[in-house]
């Protein structure tokens, strides 16, 4: 029932929202959590395992209970906490985990069951047989059990990530946290001040009391004012930080349109990197409920979250509230109560001594004993020495104390310490490098404390970062507040049969928590595992306190050595979308073009992807059905007249420097520093493990000046090792490299017809004599200066030009138009792929990262002149023995021809299992110029198998194939075609 | 975590990668032994403390550094550049 | 005659203008990357004195004369941009043409550093990114170059491949930025 007063809410402006396809009517400033106890709505949610009635319990994202679902499809947000999520028009939230509706739910029957359903049930139950878990157990316990569900659609929502640096970050904004942020901003540090909230305040927001002579919400409201005025605080609302990690770094989800419809562009959500210097956490504490038999039906919830709702939203949670507890702060909100006119039915103080000046029915020395009503609550029963009472309520305010809000303290490791007084953990200082707790979080309650703490945080965290040195420390003068002591007698769990609940989330109670104990889970973090409690959204916010000490008191032991269990980030959930923001489809990772990609495209070719590159597979010709003829006819181009191929995704290197040819030397297995000015030299790259880690050609350019190809799927491994070798072991080497990957557009022209191709386009024509093969050197190409490279990876008579990249798409565009007119054209991956393999040269399907020199045959190009990377190491006798799998070529010689990339090798006639695979095939192709299939494989001793035959088995396609081992280079053994 | 890049300043670790303990830039000569080579390449200390490692500033500066980490508080102490901490050895 | 022709790495994909904030292609202008060979830095800093009137610029910075810029471009490495390296230059550094391999683009408007921030990880306040700043760091997932060009503009260059990439990310950010502000 909304009541008069002056709340945090607009009361000119009206909201219309739904809920379980209900409309109700709200304000702006009212949560949906306020606005349905203002509707007069109770049950908005069924719990975990038992389906019980479920209400709301708190004001805050601690919330266990009232969780629903917001959207649909791709846009749906499960397990929204109802006191979180603010109202606006159109919202539309359903209620969770109940069939067929909230109100008749069929598996509240669970309830009934009860006693099986307790802690370790999971665990005795599910042990046999196997099959019971996949076709019964699973599904059924899936449907039975859980909180809210994902559509299973791909979000459609934009999220975003970002990132925030500051001098300090202030975590809170209540009277702690407002403090520390002005203290610190007239410092002169740059602040970054975060709230969970929508509105700066905290608590302030939800009590009554003064600061400073003024209502204490005003002051907050004029601080916030005073905050947003100074050009370096940068206030963050709807911001809950969720994780501390090492060096000052904060991870923090900022909610940026939970709270009104989404529109174009616009995240639903931004997840924050912040890095700051020094840290002031001011997120207060959270109140705790206490165990009694049937302390879960709506309408009983925390005294904090009834004097919220009565102050910040003008709520009367109910008509007949009850107010339990075991400290002050229930007087508190029965002054506010009163003050709202709103009727207490009880004050009920477990502590015998306690007095109350109130006018209201008081019980001191008392307990509530049990709960009546279903759906909601109608009655409790209070006992106190003369006997149990039963009162008509429809609202119990409980607090059991108060635990300051010290996860994030403990997000590196650190182990909180128990403070006798206040009954609560509190953090130690230095848990977190850098970060400071002060106020309620660090255990000081008062007004006054939390002020005072705020100050002196933000002065320690400037100091430590020198600012008083800047700005002269001016302390803001200290508002007056209220400072009274805290006063509290522990009270964990009332005595008596039933269930009373500790988790309200995970359905665990007090028994099953004994009962973990009696069966010896006794450790804390066994209790919480056998019985789930502090597990799921709220990770037991408000109940691991009381669970641990009902276990310390059942093992026999005091909390301080029970201990806690571990905290972890997040604070509160984090859709896994929003740390995934905008790596999705495309965001995943860049995307790299070619300078020929549009005309690519522009010709049908289907592209495949090479790392992060995308090339032409083929292509394809008007009357062509399947792939195999595309890759056909364009090896018949390089084989019979001439090819065109971009293959500017190799890596190119520039090496310059008079220690050029040394530092080659020791990168590569062959020698470079002999290689004359104007030639290319094939080479050989190992890690220092003595395995291969990559090939290519080099080209001398000038004394001085070398420039290197890699593979495209290795281009930035080597790279990163030249800086290595060139920083890290020989930085006496006078040699400097660069990337020039992306600046030269680079094509292949291979094919007998490739000379007079070029002829046509180069200023200055070229011939056998002065261009021989594995020459190099600068040319220009239609009055544009390139580099033209006589090397064949088709092995062909072939070249490969260069020109700027800027360049490009016009030079493809001329040469494959050329070629085209001498009967050639473009050629894409696939055949690129049969025209090498035909020619037996590797890929990184041969150079996989477990053979060496020996096993592809090329220990002839180990140089035993000099030292080079891998030497060492490749000379181990493992490495080099004659049984090791060798590099070979395989042809089909049976009835079936078929060869598969994948496949396993077994010697003829032998079983083709497991124990007696001689071998693998890395890479095969179809070869037209040969008509046959042709593969490249690893064969045990196969340099010494030539001629042999030996099955291939593809036992995941179920193909068997009969094959002669022989060199692998299947065609023009002696390169007489390049070097024609 | 943040890594204070002796070239860039205080950078976050996602523009770094790790290559593994120090230890790698102590290349044994030509002629030394398998033990010593296979010590070399794959024998390292465990240490829970601080330790000596390799970072690569892939996406900042391209410099490899050397950089003292505490393996139990992930703590950074100085950070070198690999080829300032190899020089000084020379 | 037959000609090659000149396309520029973003092309067909910009100008942008979203909220506040306007995304445009640089012209393409001349690159050269320069890093001085070993005991070379005194004399290449004389050298770049004398032949562009710049000055050898220290880790983040960039020096400038008219319409050449230097800017620091990594451990060892600077890039010279908007003229022609002088050949002299090559006697103490190496020289490498890089003109073709960047795609420079310029981000300019109110909102711009708030662009940047969904983008990089590395500190853009005043106090850590001045005017004429320069950083090497992570746009988005790409390896990038950001220099601080006036207060509100600022300069990324990321490889020319993946200027397509680079394009759709700074839009995503801007369309973010100037959707919060409605």
């Amino acid at each position: 029932m909304r009541l008069e007063g002056e709340g945090l809410i607009n009361r000119g402006r009206k909201v219309s929202f739904r809920f379980d396809g209900h409309s109700y009517e709200g304000f702006e400033g009212d949560t949906l959590a306020s606005a349905l106890l203002a509707n007069g709505v109770k049950l908005v949610a069924r719990s975990f395992k038992y389906h019980r009635p479920r209400g709301i319990l708190t004001a805050g994202s601690e919330e266990p209970n009232a969780l629903v679902t917001v959207g649909t499809g791709g846009s749906q947000d499960p397990n929204v906490r109802a006191t979180v999520q603010e109202i606006y028009d159109g919202l539309e939230a359903v209620s969770q985990n109940r069939w067929p509706s909230l109100d008749f739910d069929v598996m509240a029957v669970n309830d009934l069951g009860a006693p099986f359903l307790g802690a370790g049930f999971y665990y005795k139950t599910f042990m046999w047989p196997k099959v019971f878990w996949e076709k019964l157990y699973e599904p059924v316990i899936r449907r039975a059990a859980g909180l809210g569900a994902i559509s299973g659609d791909p979000v459609t929502d934009k999220y975003e990530r970002g990132f925030a640096h500051c001098d300090v970050l202030v975590i809170g904004s209540g009277p702690t946290g407002l403090m520390a942020a002005l203290t610190a901003a007239e410092a002169g540090a740059d602040v970054i001040l975060a709230e969970e909230d929508s509105t700066l305040g905290g608590r302030l927001l939800s009590e009554s009391g003064e600061i400073d002579g003024v209502p204490a919400r005003d002051w907050a409201a004029a601080m916030a004012e005073r905050l947003a005025e100074m050009g370096n605080v940068r206030i963050m609302t709807r911001t809950s930080v969720t994780g501390a990690y090492d060096g000052g770094t904060y991870g923090a989800l900022e909610r940026v349109a939970h709270h009104r419809p989404l529109a174009k562009g616009l995240a639903k959500e931004c997840f924050w990197k912040i890095a700051a210097k020094r840290t002031v956490l001011a997120v207060g504490a959270l109140e705790r409920p206490i165990a009694f038999q049937n302390n879960d039906r709506p309408g009983v919830m925390m005294a904090s979250a009834v004097r919220a709702y009565v102050n910040r939203w003008n709520v009367a949670p109910g008509q007949k509230i009850v107010l339990f507890g075991n400290n002050d702060s229930i007087h508190d909100v029965a002054a506010d109560l009163l003050a709202a006119g709103v009727h207490i039915a009880a004050l009920v103080d477990s502590r015998a001594d306690a007095t109350c000046q109130l006018d209201v029915p008081f019980y001191a020395g008392a307990q509530i004993v049990g709960t009546e009503g279903r759906k909601a609550l109608e009655a409790v029963s209070i006992s106190r020495a003369s006997g149990v009472e039963k009162v008509a309520a429809d609202c119990l305010g409980m607090s059991g104390g108060w635990n300051p809000t010290l996860h994030l303290t403990c997000h590196m490791n650190g182990r909180p310490e128990w403070n006798e007084a206040i009954a609560a953990f509190v953090p130690k200082v230095g848990m977190v490098p850098g970060l400071i707790a002060a106020g309620a979080c660090n255990g000081a309650f008062s007004t006054a404390a939390c002020l005072g703490e705020g100050v002196g945080a933000a002065q320690a965290a400037c100091d430590a970062l020198g600012l008083q040195a800047k700005a002269p420390k001016r302390a803001p003068e200290m508002p007056s507040a209220e400072d009274r002591p805290y006063s509290i007698a522990p009270l964990w769990a009332v005595a008596g049969k039933g269930r009373a609940w500790l988790d309200f989330q995970n359905d665990v109670t007090v028994k099953d928590v004994k009962q973990a104990a009696a069966e010896n889970f006794r450790s804390v973090e066994h209790m919480k595992r056998y019985t789930t409690q502090g597990m799921a959204t709220d990770q037991g916010k408000n109940s691991n306190v009381q669970a641990l000490a009902v276990l310390a008191d059942a093992t026999g032991r005091g909390i301080p050595e029970t201990g806690t269990t571990t905290y972890r980030p997040p604070f509160t959930p984090v859709a896994v979308a929003a740390m995934a923001a905008g790596a999705a489809d495309k965001g995943f990772a860049p995307e790299r073009f070619t300078t020929s990609h549009r005309l690519t495209v522009a010709a049908n070719a289907p592209l495949i992807e090479a790392g992060l590159w995308y090339r032409p597979s083929y292509f394809p010709k008007a009357g062509e059905t399947t792939w195999r003829q595309s890759c056909d006819r364009e090896v018949g181009y390089v084989r019979e007249a001439v090819g065109i191929c971009d293959v500017s995704t190799l890596g190119k290197i520039d090496i310059k420097g008079r220690d050029a040819g040394a530092f080659l030397d020791l990168l590569y297995t062959n020698m470079f520093s002999t290689l004359k000015v104007g030639r290319v030299r094939y080479g050989l790259m190992l890690r220092e493990d003595g395995h291969v880690m990559d090939d290519g050609t080099t080209a001398r350019l000038a004394d001085d000046h070398f420039v290197m190809t890699t593979t495209t799927a290795a281009a930035g491994e080597v790279m990163k090792h030249m800086e290595f070798v060139s920083q890290g072991l020989r930085p006496d080497l006078d040699v400097r490299f660069a990337s020039v990957t992306e600046q030269w557009a680079q094509f292949a022209v291979a094919g007998p017809q490739a000379r007079d191709l070029l002829n046509g386009l180069l200023d200055s024509p070229i011939d056998g004599e002065s261009w021989p093969f594995m020459a190099c050197g600068d040319v220009k190409i239609l009055g544009v200066d390139g580099r033209l490279f006589r090397i064949s990876f088709s092995g062909e008579h072939a070249y490969e030009v260069a020109v700027p990249a800027r360049y490009g798409e016009s030079l493809f565009q001329l040469l494959r138009a050329r070629a085209e007119a001498m009967g050639g054209g473009a050629y894409g991956m696939e055949a690129l792929n049969v025209l090498r393999i035909e020619k037996g040269f590797i890929t990184h399907a041969e150079i996989h990262g477990r053979v060496t020199a020996f096993d592809i045959g090329m220990q002839g190009m180990m140089s035993k002149k000099k030292d080079f990377i891998g030497k060492g190491a490749a000379a181990r006798p493992g490495l080099v023995e004659d049984d090791r799998e060798m590099l070979v070529g395989l042809k089909p010689v049976g009835a079936v021809k078929q060869l598969l990339a994948g496949a396993h090798l077994y010697n003829d006639a032998a079983e083709p299992t497991r124990p007696n695979n001689q071998g693998y095939l890395t890479s095969v192709g179809y070869s037209p110029t040969l008509g046959s299939y042709l593969g490249l494989g690893f064969l045990k001793g196969g340099r010494a198998r030539h001629g042999g035959i030996v099955q291939m088995v593809d036992h995941v396609r179920g193909v068997s194939t009969r094959c002669e081992v022989c060199h692998p280079v299947f065609l023009d053994p002696e390169g007489e075609r390049s070097r024609d | 975590m943040r890594i204070a890049c002796p070239l860039c300043g205080e950078r976050d670790s996602r523009e770094f990668s790790y290559k593994g303990h120090a230890l790698a830039l102590e290349r044994p000569g030509e002629d030394a032994s398998l033990a010593v080579w296979d010590d070399y390449l794959h024998n390292r200390e465990n240490v829970a403390g601080v330790t000596q490692e390799l970072w690569f500033h892939d996406f900042g500066c391209g410099s490899w550094l050397v950089a003292e980490r505490n393996t139990v508080t992930h703590e950074f102490g100085a950070v070198k550049l690999a080829q300032d901490v190899k020089e000084a050895r020379a | 005659m037959t000609e090659l022709k000149a396309v520029s790495p973003a092309a067909g994909l910009l100008p942008l203008s979203i909220g506040g904030v306007t995304l445009r292609e640089d012209e393409m202008r001349p690159l050269t990357l320069i890093a001085p060979y070993k005991g070379q830095e005194a004399a290449l800093a004389k050298a770049l004195s004398a032949a562009h009137g710049l000055s050898w610029p220290a880790a983040g910075a960039t020096s400038a004369n008219g319409a050449a810029r230097l800017v620091w471009f990594g451990r060892n490495a600077a890039i010279l941009v908007g003229v022609q390296a002088a050949a002299k230059l090559a006697k103490h550094a190496a020289l490498t043409d890089q003109s073709d391999a960047w795609s420079c683009v310029v981000l300019e408007g109110a909102g711009a550093r708030d662009v940047l921030a969904r983008l990089t990880p590395v500190d853009l306040r005043d106090g850590a990114f001045p005017l004429g700043a320069t950083a090497r760091t992570e746009v988005f997932h790409m390896a990038c170059s950001i220099t601080r060009l006036e207060a509100e503009s600022w300069q990324i260059m990321g490889f020319r491949s993946m200027a397509k990439t680079l394009v759709h990310d700074l839009k995503t950010a801007m369309e973010g930025v100037a959707a919060r502000a409605l």
